[in-house]
């Protein structure tokens, strides 16, 4: 049956919400990290130019590159969640429910697009009340949009990976020949235009460098290309992200 | 062979295997089990108790055989089946971080269940379990025999036809197996829902099977009533005291057809036979026509860790300790 029931993608939404929201560690680690990047980075470079850079303050062009990194590292860490659930069990009690395979990555994802969004949000925040302006507020809406693409790719790739993990000794190494290259090559911290050409075209290929560009583009007004042609590039590598995820999930699942 | 309370089989099984590259996890098994039957898979560990729920339950595909549940094939609606059913898995499947009234309604939405039906569901479980006290706890402040109740409940709330349990004592106390265990006979009595339970504690299976599968190296050794399966031992044993001598009370005995075997060792008449509790009285008459003086009577009833041994040729026990050990070790390294 390849329906898709929403009352399961609600209530495997609701669970990870109630917990996200008791997890207070774990809620006050993820905002830190992102937030002690973008502050000691934009101070330390502060008065670095790089060529081909917008003409903005360094920490302006460092936080569409931030927002990137946060929604990127906790997307991916839903796939380390299904790794979690598999470890105590409770992925049993998914697997036999009567519901379709489809309903329960789609409850995956929009766990996954709240918790990172909470995220990226509240780092966004915080810039605001430090004097960050977006060049229009009505920006904003675009931005959002597409940090809900990046937050889509990347959980529909870690769950492609978990499906196929046994353990999390896995995770980590995919964490580290995946995530970390995905990252650097995105040009979230610095432009690329430097770099050997085929490095660049190697870059061509990682979603998470339309999502920041793009996000360059809504929040200050200046990108490498257009901020339509980030979008529909993020919206076609989210949907193959997604069936990719269902197809490995549906796959793995006999346990 | 036809399962007890009735002639109607919820669950059907046939030439069942699973093999794992060369490892034979399940053997060519066949049974069915009864509507409203406790049924009980009695094995020691890695007879293949888990890998048949598992089938059973859609979690794993068989290597070759046929399984239904409920009349649908388990190659069959998947979907159909698991709303058919409730499980216990042997290790714990439930979200710490939830109380146990958020873990039931999880459960009751993800199977669908009506706002309306839901809580009264909900609550009439807990109630069964007696739990409503602690609903509203984290599960990770439980107990042990909290969790397993808490999970029996939530196997229960979608009503389904048949409840797996698998190994539903596992690591609980005496007292708390004993309490788990009236659960067991309260639901399957007043849900009027079909168990199918596994276990290496033969007390359990004794206790509240209606019919147990004795099952070794992934085969089906015996199948009956618990009664049964004890009386193909030949039956019970009744020690005589007779410290004047029996020679004249044995001679009389020898003959009768019932007395599947006898003997006399130091002042002791050893007889065996089937139902040896209602033969008691006529062995004490005789005593008295022979006028032998009978002292004590003691009655030892085989159980099915005799049967087991019979079956094959070594205790379940025995087979315990070591893999309890070997478990210990793996989970020791699995965890960090
Ligand atoms: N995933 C697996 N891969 C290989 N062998 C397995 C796997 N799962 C179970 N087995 C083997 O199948 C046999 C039956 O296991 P199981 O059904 O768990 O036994 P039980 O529940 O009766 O203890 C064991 O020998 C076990 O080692
Ligand atoms: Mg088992």
């Amino acid at each position: 049956m390849k329906a898709i029931q929403g009352i399961a993608i609600y209530v495997l939404w609701l669970r990870e919400l109630k917990r996200l929201l008791r997890a207070r560690s774990r809620l006050i680690g993820t905002l830190l990290m992102p937030l002690f990047f973008l502050a000691f980075m934009g101070l330390g470079f502060q008065r670095m130019r790089f060529p081909g850079m917008p003409g903005t303050e360094y920490s302006d062009f460092l936080l569409p590159g931030i927002l990137g990194m946060s929604i990127l590292f906790s997307s991916a860490f839903t796939g380390l969640s299904v790794l979690w659930d598999r470890e105590f069990g409770f992925l049993k009690e998914i697997m036999v429910a009567p519901v379709s395979r489809v309903s329960i990555v789609l409850g995956r994802i929009a766990g996954g697009i709240t918790t990172s969004l909470f995220q990226a949000l509240a780092i966004l925040a915080v810039s605001l009340a430090f004097g960050f302006r977006p060049r229009q507020w009505v920006m904003m809406f675009p931005a959002l949009l597409l940090m809900v693409l990046i937050s889509i790719t990347f959980i529909g790739l870690g769950l492609s990976f978990a499906s196929n993990m046994r353990d999390m000794q896995g995770f980590n190494l995919v964490m580290n020949f995946v995530i970390f290259p995905l990252f650097f090559l995105s040009g979230a911290l610095f432009p690329l235009d430097d770099f050997p050409s085929w490095v660049r075209a190697v870059a061509r290929l990682d979603p998470l460098a339309y999502g920041v560009d793009g996000l360059r583009a809504a929040l200050l007004g200046s990108s490498d290309m257009s901020l339509a042609f980030n979008l529909i590039a993020l919206a076609i590598f989210s949907l193959l992200a997604v069936a990719l995820g269902v197809w490995f999930f549906e796959k793995s699942d006999s346990l | 062979m036809l399962p007890l309370k009735t002639v109607k089989s919820v669950i059907k099984v046939k030439k069942l295997a699973k093999y794992y590259d060369k490892n034979v996890a399940v053997d060519q098994v066949s049974f069915e089990v009864g509507d409203g039957e406790i049924f009980g898979l009695l094995g020691p560990n890695g007879a293949g108790k888990t890998t048949i729920i598992s089938i059973l339950a859609t979690l794993l595909r068989p290597t070759s055989g046929y399984a239904e549940v409920a009349g649908i094939s388990v190659g069959g609606n998947r979907d159909a089946l698991r709303r058919q059913i409730g499980i216990v898995f042997q290790e714990p499947a439930l979200d710490t971080k939830l109380t146990g009234r958020e873990n039931l309604q999880f459960h009751a939405m993800m199977y669908g269940l009506a706002k309306h039906e839901r809580r009264e569901r909900i609550e009439r479980m807990l109630e069964l379990v007696d739990l409503q006290d602690k609903a509203d706890l984290l599960v990770e402040k439980y107990s042990g025999g909290m969790k397993r109740r808490l999970e029996i409940a939530r196997g229960l709330v979608q009503h389904p036809r048949v409840l797996f349990l698998d190994e539903p004592t596992l690591g609980l106390d005496a007292q708390t197996r004993r309490h788990i265990w009236d659960y067991i006979r309260r639901l399957n009595r007043e849900e009027r829902v079909t168990v199918m339970l596994t276990t290496h504690y033969m007390e359990e299976a004794d206790f509240l099977c209606d019919r147990v599968v004795i099952i070794d190296k992934g085969r089906i050794a015996a199948m009956d009533t618990p009664a049964r399966l004890k009386d193909i031992l030949g039956g019970d044993i009744v020690n005589l005291a007779v410290p004047e001598g029996g020679e004249p009370l044995m001679n009389v005995l020898k003959d009768r057809p019932w007395i599947k075997a006898s003997r006399l060792h130091d002042g002791q008449l050893s007889l065996t036979m089937v139902q040896g509790d209602k033969r008691i009285p006529e062995l004490m008459q005789t005593a008295v026509q022979t006028g032998t003086r009978v002292t004590a009577v003691n009655l030892h009833k085989p159980s099915l860790e005799d049967v087991f041994l019979h079956f094959a040729g070594r205790s379940i026990s025995e087979e315990e300790t070591g893999h309890d050990a070997q478990f210990r070790f793996v989970r020791h390294g699995g965890r960090r």
